[in-house]
């Protein structure tokens, strides 16, 4: 099982003091809720857990423990934002220990929550069935129509850069088709597109949860910061809020791993993987370049091909 | 719209080729639209693309890019970095929903001044159809927004 084996590998690493501290996933205070954990004693190793629910990127701890020899748990898109962070110089590539984990994708905690009718006191899986009781009611779901959007389209699930598996390599297709869903996108009027994006970004609230749970957003100084120039103000006005979103996003091209944990994170249930995945197709199509997956990669917009398309420029 | 209403639109130029181009489209008395503003770089890849947005905010109906063609950088990479950013950006904003042609992009060097105008012709008339810029525009009637902004 998965989670034995995620245990028996940070034991021994700790014990044989390979790694300082391990990062991983322990059982959240609340159903469907999984928490990060990290421990420096190898007793503490029976806390960690797998499942549904281990939607976080904990490679986003990674520029914090810099000083220190980390064994991460990662599933596949984990272990490319881990990449692109060292590739970044954010972390010496022998601090890292990846304990790589073939994803079967995760599931989609909202979607849950709106298949019920009531509040969600308890939940466990079992060979891909979700049991979830709650208040005045008991149900069961099949986990596969309950997947992120974001893991339905994700074709590297298995972290091929991690140090070590702890199960076998799982194939790789997308649930469905990338392409598709951003075309389907782009068939829509310029004027319906924008107008959706102006009412996904009219709820933020500027809480900046999308970026606290990136792991590529680890500047010391961020745009949203500056105040010579001072890009965009702290208040709600709608110039503003679409303004960080473009951005944010923007800084991204290039080194976003496709993740999700900043849709996830957002409080207000912002779509924000659809700008980015934008990004990473145009990235892919124009420069051959996908985050995490060759580590001796220049990042693309550091670099450049005298051959680059050109036919956008008079 | 208003019946007056002119298209404003911001021209960044890299200092070596598309400015001297531009200087060269003056000194030979060419003539083109009136329309643009222009704001001096020292090279295409001098730009952010957060200046394109900015302008946008502003109230700018149209934002061109144009440096030195390939190969011609003064600073010998400069537009090859510029041009990498310049697509991405370009691709970026035409998925959100700006239109096509908002934001424009060029190849000038300077002795091109009649490239210039040409450009400058083009890009004006594409504003004028697009109409006034109303995505992004920041409003002072909303909450949250200084007065003197």
């Amino acid at each position: 099982m998965i989670q034995q084996k995620i245990r028996e590998i940070a034991r021994e690493l700790l014990t044989k003091k390979e790694v300082d501290l391990i990062i991983g996933f322990g059982e959240g205070t609340l159903p469907l809720r999984t928490t990060p954990r990290f421990m420096r004693n190898a007793e503490k190793t029976d806390r960690l857990i797998w499942n549904s629910f281990c939607e976080n990127n904990l490679a986003v701890y990674l520029p914090k423990f810099s000083r220190f020899k980390v064994g991460l748990v990662v599933k596949g898109c984990d272990a490319r934002s881990a990449v692109a962070l060292s590739l970044e110089k954010r972390f010496k590539a022998d601090q890292l220990f990846l304990i790589g984990v073939p994803c079967q994708r995760m599931v989609d905690r909202r979607k849950v929550k709106r298949a019920v009718r009531g509040e969600i006191l308890q939940a466990r899986e079992e060979e891909g069935i979700l049991y979830i009781k709650g208040d005045g009611f008991e149900t069961k779901l099949n986990r596969e129509d309950f997947l992120y959007s974001s893991c339905q389209v994700c074709i590297h699930r298995t972290p091929l850069q991690a140090n070590v598996l702890v199960d076998d390599p799982v194939e790789e297709y997308p649930l469905t088709e990338i392409h598709p869903e951003i075309s389907a996108f782009e068939k829509r009027s310029s004027e319906e597109r924008w107008r959706f994006f102006e009412k996904e970004t009219s709820r933020c609230i500027r809480c900046y949860a999308c970026r606290e749970a990136c792991p590529m957003c680890y500047c010391a100084e961020c745009f949203v910061d500056s105040s010579r120039p001072k890009w965009i103000e702290k208040g709600l006005n709608s110039s503003d809020l679409q303004f960080y979103h473009v951005v944010r996003a923007y800084h991204q091209t290039g080194r976003c791993s496709g993740c999700g944990a900043c849709e996830r994170a957002c409080p207000m249930e912002i779509r924000l993987t659809y700008l980015t995945q934008k990004l990473n197709q145009e990235v892919k199509e124009r420069f051959g370049f996908e985050t995490g997956i060759d580590r001796d990669a220049p990042p693309p917009l550091a670099t450049f091909e005298a051959e680059d398309k050109q036919e956008f420029i008079k | 719209m208003e019946a007056n209403w002119e298209p404003k639109i911001l021209a960044f130029l890299c200092n070596w080729c598309s400015y001297a181009g531009a200087d060269l489209a003056g000194t030979s008395r060419i003539q083109y639209p009136p329309n643009i503003r222009v704001i001096r770089v020292p090279c295409s890849g001098r730009i952010n693309p957060l200046f394109v947005l900015k302008a946008l905010q502003g109230g700018i109906d149209g934002v061109l890019v144009s440096g030195c063609h390939p190969g011609d950088c003064h600073y010998l990479s400069g537009n090859y970095v510029g041009r990498r950013k310049s697509a991405t950006l370009k691709r970026f904003l035409e998925y959100l929903g700006i239109e096509v042609g908002r934001v424009q992009f060029s190849w000038v060097s300077a002795a091109e001044g009649g490239k210039f105008s040409q450009v400058i012709e083009e890009v004006t008339q594409d504003i004028r159809r697009l109409g006034p810029a109303k995505q992004f525009r920041k409003r002072s009637d909303e909450f949250g927004v200084q007065s003197s902004e």
